[in-house]
This record gives C-alpha cells, sequence and structure tokens, in this order.
C-alpha cells in the first residue's frame, strides 16, 4: 500500500522530520488561498500515486495568484499517466543549494533492510543505482536490534556528505527507520532532501509504502487506504474484490489460481500468438463467489474476447470452482464472450460434474485451453 | 530415494485445530506422513487428527519425538510459530502459511541463521516424496515416485510441471516448493545442493519467475558446483515491467537482474535449457533420462 505524498510527509513530520509548510487544496479558489496564507513562491503537486509527475506536467512552481490560478486549472482534473488528478498539495517552495537521497528499503537478497544516502538527489535514483551504483552508500542493518546510531553516520559520511549537514541528515536516516520499522515499511523515501544555504535539510517529497500484510497491525495507516485507491475503474474493482490483478493491451482474458501458473497462462497466451488482456490471481483456496466476482472483473474489460480459466487445485478445489463459474454464467440469457476452462488437481474430477458445459468450452491440458482461447480471440478480431 | 523427507520423518502440526490445519494433518496422514502431534497454546491435552495435541512444540518434541514441523498458523501468529519451531531444536520446519508481514520474516531470517534447523517457505506449498511423505498442501495424487527432483518458487506452476512429468511416465525423488515470498528459508541454491548430493536423483526441474535475483544466483551455482542435469521454467514473460517490483527494491537490485529475460539468459550461460512451456521442460527432462 502506498500513501500519497501529503500522507507520507505527514507522517514523517509526526515523527520530526522537517518537512515544507503545505495545505491540501481540491480547487482552485483552495489553491489560491493556501498559497496566500504560505507565501509565495509555492509549488503546486498533483497528488496522484505515479513517478515522474513533474515531467508530466503535475507540479507547477508558480510566483503569484495568476500563476497559481493557471497551475490549478491545468493541473486540477488533468489526467497524469491514467490517474485523474482531484486534489493537489500547496507547498512552500525551498531555497536549496543541494539534493540529497536517503531510503530505507528491505533487500530480499540479503533478507535484511538496508538504509541508503546518496548525495546524487534530485534525479531518478533507479537510474544512478544502474550507471553509478557507487553513488549510493548502502549499510546494511540487523532488523533484531534496529540500526544503530554509527551506521547512520557510517552511511552519511560513506556518501559524502558534508560535515555542516552531516548531523542533521543522520538525524532523518535514523528517524526515517524507526518509521519504516514501526509502521511497517516495504520502503521509505525521501527524494530529495533538500539542503538550504542555511544549512537546513527539509524533505521536499516522501514516499512511504506500507506492507500490505502488516496493515492488521497498522490500524491508522489502513484507513488512509481508502483515500490512497485510485488507478482505472477495473482497478478500483480489482481492489473491491481484493484480487491481484494488472489490466494489459490485449484481448484474451487470463484466471487462474498462484501468481506463478497465472503468469505462465499469460506467456502461453503470447506464446500460441495471442494477446493476454489481464492477470487476474484469484488466490489459494477460493470459493465459489470468489470465482464468480473473477468472471466478473474479465467481462467487465471491453477489450476482452475470450477468456481462459487455468485451476490447478491444490489448496483450491475444482468443485467450488465449477460452482462459481456456473453461478457467473448462468445470470446471463447469452454469455458475453467464449469461456475456455481448464480444471487440474484437488477435486478436478467432482468440479467437471458440477461444471455446465453448456455454457462453457472444456479443455483437458493447459496447452490445448490456451490455444483454444486464442483461437476465440481471433475468430471475434476477423469478424 | 528422498532428500530432507521420508516416511520416519515425524511431524508435528502446528495449528492442527485450524480449518486447515486439520485437513491438511488428515491428508498428509492419508498420504503416509507419520503425523505424531499437533501444537495449539491453550489445547494441549486435546486430540485432532487423531493424535495428541500439546501447548507447545517443545512439548511434542519431548513427548512425541517429532524432529520436523509443519506451520498453518494465521499470519499474524506465524512469525512467533516459526520462532517456537527454531527453538525446539527441529530438523526442519515447514511454513506453509501465506501474508506473514516481510519484517517478521527479516527476524526470522537472522534467527535463522544462529540454529541448525532448515526452514521451508513461508508462503510454500510444502515439499513430497512421492510414495513416502508429504509436508504440506500438495496434491499428493499428481505425484510418482522417480529421479527427478524438482524446485520451485510457484506452489501451482509446481503441481502444473509435475503433471507434465507424471503424464509421460516419469516420477520425482522430491519435489519442494520453496515459496514466492521476498523472504525465504531454503533457496533454489539449497535446494539444488541437496538435489546434486543425492544418488538418486538424476536430473532437477527449476521453476522460477521474474523478480528478485535468486534464479542469477542458482545459474552462476549450478555452473560451478552442478553436475547434475537441470531443465529450467522461467514464468512471467510477458508481465509488463515495475508492475511488481518496489520502487525502492529496484535500487538494490538494478534493473539490469530480476527479468525473465535476464534469468533465462543466465541459465542459458550455465547450460540449463529453459523451457517455452512446462510441456518443453517435460522433454528436456525426458531427453536427460534417455
Amino acid at each position: 500500500m502506498k500513501l500519497h505524498e501529503y500522507q507520507a510527509k505527514q507522517v514523517f513530520a509526526d515523527a520530526g522530520v522537517p518537512t515544507p509548510d503545505s495545505q491540501l487544496a481540491d480547487d482552485v479558489d483552495g489553491v489560491v488561498s493556501a498559497a496566500e496564507e504560505i507565501g509565495y513562491p509555492v509549488a503546486v503537486k498533483a497528488q496522484v500515486q505515479v513517478g515522474g509527475r513533474g515531467k508530466a506536467g503535475g507540479i507547477e512552481l508558480v510566483e503569484d495568484e495568476d500563476e497559481a490560478r493557471e497551475a490549478a486549472e491545468s493541473i486540477l482534473g488533468m489526467d497524469l499517466k491514467g490517474y485523474h488528478v482531484d486534489r493537489v498539495l500547496v507547498e512552500e517552495a525551498v531555497d536549496f543549494v543541494n539534493e540529497l537521497y536517503v531510503g530505507i528499503t528491505m533487500d530480499r537478497g540479503e533478507g535484511r533492510p538496508v538504509a541508503m544516502v546518496s548525495t546524487k538527489g534530485g534525479v531518478n535514483i533507479e537510474e544512478v543505482a544502474e550507471e553509478d551504483p557507487e553513488a549510493i552508500a548502502r549499510e546494511h542493518i540487523d532488523p533484531s536490534f534496529g540500526m544503530h546510531p554509527y551506521q547512520a553516520r557510517k552511511a552519511v559520511y560513506d556518501a559524502g556528505v558534508g560535515q555542516s549537514v552531516a548531523r542533521d541528515v543522520s538525524s532523518v536516516l535514523t528517524t526515517l527507520y524507526q518509521l519504516w520499522d514501526d509502521k511497517d515499511g516495504a520502503d521509505a523515501e525521501i527524494n530529495p532532501l533538500m539542503v538550504t544555504s542555511d544549512d537546513e535539510v527539509i524533505a521536499a517529497d516522501a514516499v512511504m509504502n506500507i506492507d500490505e500484510d502488516a496493515l492488521f497491525r497498522q490500524p491508522e495507516l489502513a484507513e488512509m487506504e481508502e483515500e490512497a485507491t485510485g488507478g482505472d475503474e477495473l482497478e478500483q474493482k480489482a481492489d473491491e474484490y481484493d484480487f491481484d490483478y494488472v489490466r494489459l493491451d490485449g484481448n484474451v482474458g487470463i484466471i487462474g489460481n498462484g501468481a506463478g501458473l497465472v503468469m505462465t497462462t499469460l506467456d502461453l497466451v503470447d506464446h500460441y500468438g495471442g494477446q493476454p488482456a489481464n492477470f487476474l490471481d484469484v488466490g489459494g483456496g477460493a470459493k465459489a463467489a470468489r470465482i464468480a466476482n473473477a468472471l466478473d472483473m474479465v467481462f467487465s474489460d471491453g477489450n476482452v474476447d475470450s477468456v481462459v480459466f487455468n485451476i490447478f487445485g491444490g489448496i483450491t478445489r475444482g468443485d467450488e470452482v465449477a460452482r462459481g463459474i456456473n453461478e457467473a454464467l448462468e445470470q446471463f440469457d447469452e454469455i458475453p464472450k467464449p469461456v475456455v476452462v481448464r480444471l487440474a488437481g484437488t477435486n478436478w474430477e467432482e468440479g467437471m460434474e458440477i461444471l455446465n458445459e453448456d455454457l462453457v468450452t472444456v479443455e483437458q491440458t493447459l496447452e490445448d485451453a490456451v490455444q483454444r482461447a486464442v483461437e476465440y480471440a481471433g475468430e471475434v478480431n476477423d469478424q | 530415494m528422498s532428500v530432507l523427507v521420508d516416511d520416519e520423518t515425524r511431524v508435528v502440526v502446528q495449528g492442527i485445530t485450524g480449518g486447515e490445519g486439520k485437513f491438511h494433518a488428515e491428508q498428509m496422514m492419508e498420504y503416509g506422513t507419520n503425523v505424531v502431534a499437533g501444537a495449539v497454546p491453550g489445547k494441549g491435552g486435546q486430540e485432532a487428527a487423531g493424535v495428541p495435541v500439546y501447548d507447545t512444540v517443545h512439548e511434542a518434541v519431548e513427548e512425541e519425538n517429532a524432529d520436523t514441523s509443519v506451520i498453518f498458523v494465521p499470519p499474524a501468529f506465524a512469525g512467533d510459530a516459526i520462532f517456537e519451531s527454531l527453538d525446539s531444536g527441529l530438523d526442519l520446519a515447514v511454513a506453509i502459511t501465506e501474508g506473514i508481514p516481510t519484517q517478521d520474516m527479516a527476524r526470522v531470517n537472522k534467527r535463522l541463521s544462529e540454529t541448525d534447523t532448515r526452514l521451508i517457505g513461508p508462503n510454500c506449498p510444502g515439499l513430497i516424496t512421492p510414495g513416502e511423505a508429504k509436508l504440506g498442501i500438495l496434491p499428493g495424487n499428481i505425484f510418482s515416485a522417480g529421479n527427478v527432483g524438482l524446485v520451485s518458487r510457484s506452489g501451482t506452476l509446481t503441481y502444473q510441471v509435475v503433471d507434465n512429468l507424471t503424464n509421460r511416465g516419469i516420477g520425482q525423488t522430491t519435489a519442494i516448493g520453496i515459496g514466492g515470498d521476498p523472504i525465504i528459508g531454503t533457496d533454489f541454491v539449497d535446494a539444488l545442493e541437496l538435489f546434486e548430493n543425492d544418488s538418486d536423483t538424476e536430473a532437477i526441474v527449476m521453476c522460477g519467475e521474474i523478480g528478485g535475483e535468486d534464479e542469477e544466483e542458482a545459474a552462476a551455482f549450478i555452473d560451478e558446483h552442478v553436475d547434475t542435469p537441470v531443465a529450467g521454467f522461467i514464468a512471467g514473460r510477458t508481465a509488463p515491467p515495475g508492475k511488481r517490483m518496489g520502487h525502492a527494491g529496484a535500487i538494490v537490485s538494478g534493473s539490469g537482474t530480476g527479468t525473465a529475460e535476464s534469468k533465462i539468459n543466465a541459465l542459458n550461460d550455465a547450460g540449463v535449457p529453459v523451457g517455452d512451456t512446462p510441456e518443453e521442460v517435460a522433454t528436456h527432462i525426458e531427453d536427460f533420462l534417455a
């Protein structure tokens, strides 16, 4: 779960990280009054969950009321990489002499957290990591002890941060780690951490991703999730149904159980000359209602011309899956798109007995099922 | 005939009184697994699935000589359950639970390095030695005894590939689902080493997927240390970049690794053929054994 910039900044500020003065606004007058209260110049920043907002026209620096109005009109309501902008953060413009990067993440290869500091802040840090990995100082942390103060200092000095701000940057890094630890962070980042001519450090941006699996013990953050959702209608629907769902460009709808098997089904659709419309994993142990929801999801995508259902039951049971498919399809006078079903594993025989074969095409193997779905999708396109 | 598990393995099921725990304890026993006890705090003295339940894993070890645990404990408590199994001196702990917070697993990972217990999982289907024992939730009927070792990050993909093998009459020594979480116990390299040292395993299947660098590390290990022929499969060739990987995570790994292409190339460079389909993987294995 990814927090919005304004939410992450609030979390950071509450923990004592210096942040610029800012206010959230959702209309033009709100932007102007916020700017006046804060004092020009201010930055007007779209609050959507995508990277590269600046380049896409989602962040503007304004000097006066006319410019603020203009910026608010162009940003509010804009479509930014598929996300509708309905709120902006109006923020004090910081006059800086230097930009740093600080971040905490889980290094999955090492199985423990890592703190990172770089003097190459203010730019795409992934590119820095790729082109000049030495420009990022890294310090691995023992999760059972937490970050020792010396480790924060070491990362800061290794990165080449100047003496005059080293103590403050270390303190920001320490706070960031504590937040990451307390709030079950996946990533916590400040880029840029601005350094002013008075040697003050200020978090000009804030990124906080929370481990979804730990939301049960983060009730305050779980509440924020309501606000943090976005994206297109289908992705919102997937959120409601709690599916792992990714929309793609093709026309063969794909439903399966287990990420590896669903990805394999996508790959096979591609292999047999088709194009996947989506990735949809119903997860383990799905009951009939969840299967019906999955079909509803995929039918809601106007690009879908055929659907392939690939279930290999372990903890998921074939009879439940068959019931769900019947339930979803029996409500239609006419099935919207052809559905191909392949059931294997736990209770697949019971499933095949239950499945209403007037409504679907049954195939025994994964390969045959995928080829049949690709064929159906092709036929629709030929018409 | 097997690595890690056989019909002598004495299993305690943590969470045996829960729905999944009870169902799969029974399934395991039906398959022939020697389940000797359950462990559920507050339920000591009861009986579940026909075996005695103890309040702690320590008691199950003392009273029933359990040497292996299978963990069906809800995610909020599963990290603690793994700690308990590590602290009880077991040889092996298999954590089936999906959705354990990653920070809990980072702490488990630290503790793991200080004990002799081997961990499989979490978020995995478990492991099976066909005809002897299964630990976890794998559907036993699709497996058959033979001479192919299998290791996989994805549960359902394991089933798919095993199905392709079994349909051709190719049996398995042991199949290990290592789990798809960011932090796991036994990884590809550990499993490959076990199979390499097992005289009955004549060929190995390794199923990976996009994300992380485990497959690249496994490829390097195969190149250096594995003489047994290995065939691979990588899921996620068509997955759009950036959708599954976290923001700062990409900084640590760098963007040159973690893609299907980089994994397939690494495996090919190590002499491992990678199938375009599960069926092709079975063909490679058939060729190895011919």
